[in-house]
């Protein structure tokens, strides 16, 4: 899927992109009174997916929402049909991380949604130079298990997915 | 004794043995001998001779003799020259690869003490000591060395030419890099370690041209921890430096410090690096100019400069933010880099903020004016000096003032606060900016409806009040009066809201509270007679909640304690008494917080009730004699009885209450007789407020024999109409007296216990544990004056826990709940190592089908998982199934979130005891994936993502 070799992130390591744009968080989602009441069903909806989605950048100590790589306008979901749908969008169009961050998202994703969701992550249409190549590994099942076999592979996404501290 | 005798005779005895330990032996005991008489030694010179010959025996005999010679060293006066001689001896012949404890404790011993003598050797010591250290790798020796070091460097020995030996020698530790083993006996910790080496590398500029470029070296480290420690060693050693100490590495320093802050990825790095940045900078600032040196802050700050001002104009790009602390850590250093720095970006950052249009560039530029402000703040030290930014005050001025006139909330919320940060700059504003400053301030509490806005402008108003009160006093308040007071049509319940909190917050000096209280007095009065259109209950509390505010922040002094006393407290008990006459409620909660601030009314108050004294209230209208403690008619009069709770309880315990028996008499028979609940319960907090504090003796123990047989005597008749009052007076007595330990208490907390099977009352019973465990906001605290002994929770659970589980066993099985609640109420409230004593019977409440118990177990079993006891890892199948259980089969949503974060925390177990439920947990925890509540949701994602992290690369 993608090379473990070029990973290595440490603080003497060059940045692909040392200085990005950042972007604004969005604040707590606010509670309502219907979320607190027992009766009623919350159906999980757009805002739930993309609050899962706080994954760290493997670059930066920024988190994809803050660089405006996952923004809510392109996370879909469908709790009746059960099929959630996310576009993500490179920091640069020839990021070499565009694949990393597509694994970990999906990879998030499958840890946080019930079996029943069907899961497609692909990279926003024309923000990237190899989208196509890319939204294919991505959408193979069997490539995806296979890349988190890979150890060293895993433990980058791991690193990705990890709450922030130090 | 005859020292010299005694040791030849000695020497004759054993030191001449072929074997080494006899040898060894007879040196021991000419040591203690000497430790014992080495004040009237006449032989000096032979006994060191001997000794420095002994050294270079077997080492089994070096141990004793290190003794001896420590004993020859106390001695008032040596022979000259022999401390040199002895010390030759020793770094010479001693070889730390002997590596007795003893011997190397002695050994650095010796040398801390004798420093008197020590000078002479100069050079051959540090050397001698160098050598001695070399190589060195137990922590214990390694601590009393750097100990010694420092020592070295401290009581300037002359280091000479081994100044680099030294540096190499103990530098070669640095970053310490330790972890105590296990179970380690000396306790000696890597931040011991870490500090006394810090100590040696920072203790002498003679050592910058060696540690810097170490420091650079080791910045580059991928080690967070060495990154640290050597920011941190960095910002030590620089305050000791002079400029051309570090002049020739500013260029390297620099390049690492920036490389640190623009892609650090923690916080603690960071600041270590901003924090260095910073002593640099005023360790350049000190530096004293010369006509033909160049300067060397001026030319640093070039630098800092040339790589961040830029930076500056980009807002919405990353490197902005550190770019901004940069620059403002370098600008806080001194007031001479201040004025640089200033004066560099100030102009470009106005310049941007006026020429940008989007409003969240707007709002970063001027959040990063506010930091500089504030980083100016803390360096300016001399009050008469103008302020930095005296030059740019008028734009500053425009821009604040621009950014609050804006729509944008987040901009106007950053413009207060800078508003303050300007105001706090001594002599930087005007009174005309003030004033402009208070018209915009109030403009904004009338007109702003978003709550984030109002509450910042009030904020800044409290502050900036503070500092300049004429200005609110001549604008503010009465524009607020008018608002609030006059308006009828067009102010409505929020602005009024607001009006009132602005005149508490105001309110921080005696000469804006003569003017700010009048307007919540007429408030409140108004209210009353129904003056003000719309007047709802929340807007009178909070005027009362205003003036209890008030009372607090002000500066106590002797006008407004009298202001409180005279005018302000009689009022609010005659506008009370009135509210109770007409039979009108709502009133009484706001004025209870504020009356409980009135010590010296209290008496007043007692003759308003018992006699029905009117006298002191104004606007006195009342009819005389009325009876407030009686059984009345009506219970908007009986409740009244809570102001007077307010008034006397909050007594200290010196202060007498005047008549307090007829007092106590009548509160026990209105808690014991009167209907409505709020005054049967004031009664009985009242009586129990005064019960805590009276003194110890006989009347005291009559009065609570009395009663308790009263309340017993209801208590046990199930048919009483009053068995819910007799309750809560037995609740608030046994609270009362349990905070103080009167033996008395054990009647009511047993009674207490036996009603957990009472049919009726066994739930409330169970309750009541947690009003006996907890603090109680209005009466009996510490606030209060209240009596209240340290640990008593503690003391009241060892001495009745048994009796707890007794009965829970012993309880048929529909009343176990109540058992278990109780449990759960008094476990709640101690610290989780008396939990641990209970974790198998919290366990078995986990099985409890009654939710009140499940929520209250786990929120005690929360905390205990933090920091988990030996006894909870064993047990930790039944916790782990249990926990499962409940995620998916409990009814209720908050027992699920409970359970899910007790699953989460479980995640941060040791690996090795949770590993082997990864599995397990996994397949439960997908369930709550899809939970019908999303706060369910939420946290099954957190706990989940947790533990597919545990045993799995990168993750933990």
């Amino acid at each position: 899927l993608v090379s473990s070799g070029g990973l290595k992130m440490s603080g003497g390591t060059r940045l692909e992109n040392a200085n990005p744009v950042i972007f604004q968080r969005s604040g707590e989602r606010l509670l309502t009174a219907s979320e607190e009441d027992e009766d009623v069903h919350d159906p999980i909806d757009d805002r739930e997916i993309f609050d899962i989605l706080s994954i760290n950048d493997p670059e930066h100590p920024l988190s994809l929402e803050e660089l405006n790589v996952v923004e809510q306008v392109r996370v879909k979901v469908n709790d009746a049909e059960s099929t959630v749908g996310v576009e993500f969008t490179p920091t640069i169009p020839h990021c070499s991380m565009a694949t990393l961050i597509g694994l970990s998202i999906k990879v998030k994703l499958l840890r946080s949604l019930p079996d029943r969701f069907k899961i497609d992550v692909h990279i926003t249409p024309g923000t990237h130079a190899s989208e196509e190549a890319v939204n294919k590994q991505l959408a193979d099942k069997e490539r995806v298990a296979a890349a988190l076999e890979n150890s060293s592979l895993l433990e980058v996404v791991n690193q990705c997915l990890s709450t922030r501290n130090i | 004794m005859f020292p010299s005798a005694f040791f030849f005779l000695d020497r004759r005895l054993s030191l001449t043995s072929s074997q080494p330990h006899t040898r060894a032996r007879g040196v021991q005991l000419l040591s203690e001998v000497l430790h014992e008489c080495y004040g009237n030694l006449t032989e000096r010179e032979v006994l060191i001779a001997f000794y420095e010959n002994r050294l270079k025996d077997h080492y089994i005999i070096t141990p004793p003799v290190l003794q001896g010679l420590r004993a020859l060293t106390k001695c008032t006066v040596l022979p000259p020259g022999s401390a040199v001689s002895m010390l030759r001896s020793l770094f010479q012949d001693v070889h730390v690869q002997v590596r007795l404890d003893s011997v190397a404790a002695s050994r650095f011993y010796l040398k801390i003490y004798p420093k008197k003598f020590l000078k002479g050797l100069g050079a051959d010591f540090v050397f001698g000591f160098v050598q001695s250290m070399d190589g060195e790798r137990d922590p214990r020796n390694l601590l009393l060395a750097f100990q010694i070091a420092k020592n070295i460097i401290h009581r300037g020995y002359d280091l000479g030419k081994f100044t680099e030996e030294l540096f190499e020698v103990t530098s070669c530790y640095f970053p310490i890099d330790f972890t105590p083993p296990a179970n380690d006996p000396h306790g000696i910790t890597k931040e011991e370690l870490i500090e006394a080496l810090r100590a040696v590398l920072s203790g002498t500029p003679k050592f910058a041209e060696f540690l810097l470029p170490l420091i650079i070296e080791k910045l580059d480290s991928d080690v967070q921890s060495a990154k640290l420690d050597s920011l941190q060693t960095l910002t030590a050693c620089l305050s000791q430096y002079e400029h051309k100490d570090v002049a020739e590495f500013l260029e390297g320093l620099w390049t690492s410090l920036r490389r640190e802050v623009f892609q650090t990825s923690s916080e603690r790095i960071e600041s270590a690096g901003l924090a260095a940045l910073t002593t640099l900078t005023s360790c350049l600032s000190r530096s004293v100019l010369n006509s033909d040196s160049e300067d060397s802050l001026s030319t640093f700050l070039d630098l800092v400069l040339k790589d961040c001002k830029h930076h500056l104009c980009e807002p919405d790009l990353k490197l902005v933010w550190p770019s901004a602390k940069l620059l403002q850590a370098a600008c806080s250093a001194s007031n001479r880099a201040s004025h640089i720095i200033t004066a560099a970006v100030m102009p470009s950052l106005i310049d941007q903020y006026s020429s940008r249009t989007q409003c969240s560039h707007r709002r970063t530029l001027l959040e990063v004016v506010v930091r500089f402000i504030q980083s100016v703040k803390t360096s300016q030290s001399s009050e008469n000096e103008e302020s930095v930014f005296s030059a740019f005050r008028e734009s500053l001025c425009s821009m604040v003032f621009s950014a609050l006139s804006e729509t944008n909330s987040s901009l106007q919320i950053t413009a207060t606060s800078m508003l303050t940060s300007l105001a706090q700059q001594t002599g930087l504003l005007l009174d005309s900016d003030i004033e402009l400053a208070v018209d915009h301030l109030t403009r904004l509490l009338l007109t702003e409806e978003d709550d984030r806005v109002s509450l910042a402008v009030v904020e800044c108003a409290g502050a900036l009040a503070a500092l300049h009160p004429a200005a609110f006093i001549t604008k503010l308040i009465p524009r607020l009066k008018t608002e609030i007071v006059a308006s009828e049509q067009y102010s409505h319940h929020a602005v009024r809201q607001r009006c009132l909190s602005a005149l508490a917050a105001v309110s921080t000096q005696p000469s804006i509270v003569r003017e700010s209280t009048p307007v919540l007095l007429e408030v409140l009065s108004s209210a009353h007679t129904g003056n003000l259109v719309g007047f709802s209950v929340e807007e009178v509390v909070l005027a009362c909640r205003s003036l209890q505010r008030i009372a607090e922040q002000v500066q106590d002094t002797e006008e407004t304690g009298q202001c409180f006393h005279e005018v302000i407290i009689p009022r609010l008990l005659s506008l009370a008494l009135q509210a109770a006459l007409q039979g009108l409620s709502g009133f009484l909660s706001g004025c209870f917080h504020v009356v409980r601030l009135a010590g010296q009314t209290a008496s007043r108050a007692v003759s308003l009730f018992l006699d029905g004294d009117v006298s002191f209230l104004p606007d006195n209208s009342f009819p005389s004699h009325i009876q407030l403690l009686k059984q009345g008619d009506s219970w908007s009069q009986s409740q009244m009885v809570c102001l007077l709770m307010g008034c006397v309880c909050s007594l200290p315990r010196s202060v007498e209450v005047p008549q307090i028996d007829q007092l106590l008499s009548q509160l026990e028979e209105m808690s014991c007789t009167c209907s409505h609940p709020l005054s049967y319960t004031s009664a009985a907090k009242c009586f129990a407020g005064l019960v805590n504090k009276r003194s110890q003796g006989d009347s005291l123990d009559s009065l609570i024999q009395r009663t308790t047989k009263r309340v017993c005597s209801e208590l046990d008749s199930t048919s009483s109409p009053v068995r819910t009052q007799a309750f809560t007076l037995m609740i608030w007595v046994a609270k009362a007296l349990l905070l103080r330990y009167h033996p008395l208490s054990t009647a009511l907390t047993d009674k207490l216990f036996s009603l957990l099977g009472d049919a009726d009352l066994g739930a409330m019973a169970a309750d009541g544990f947690s009003l006996l465990m907890s603090d109680s906001a209005d009466v009996l605290n510490r606030g209060c004056h209240a009596d209240v002994r340290i640990m008593y929770r503690q003391r009241f659970f060892s001495e009745n826990s048994a009796k707890l589980v007794q009965g829970f066993n012993a309880a048929p099985q529909e009343k176990k709940p109540n058992y278990l609640k109780a449990l759960s109420n008094i476990v709640n409230k101690l610290p989780k190592q008396e939990t641990v004593l209970l974790l198998s019977l919290l366990l078995e409440a986990l099985l409890c089908p009654d939710q009140g118990v499940q929520l209250s177990t786990l929120s005690c079993l929360e905390p205990v998982l933090i920091n988990p006891p030996p006894a909870l890892i064993q047990q930790l199948e039944a916790l782990v199934s249990r926990l499962l259980a409940l995620i998916c089969s409990a009814s209720h949503g908050y027992v699920r979130i409970a359970s899910l974060r007790c699953i989460h925390a479980l995640s941060r177990f040791p690996e090795h005891e949770i590993l082997p439920f990864r599995a397990r947990v996994l397949r439960a925890l997908a369930r709550p994936l899809d939970d019908k509540k999303r706060l369910v949701r939420s946290e099954a994602v957190q706990a989940r993502g947790e533990w597919f992290l545990l045993g799995s690369p990168g993750g933990r």
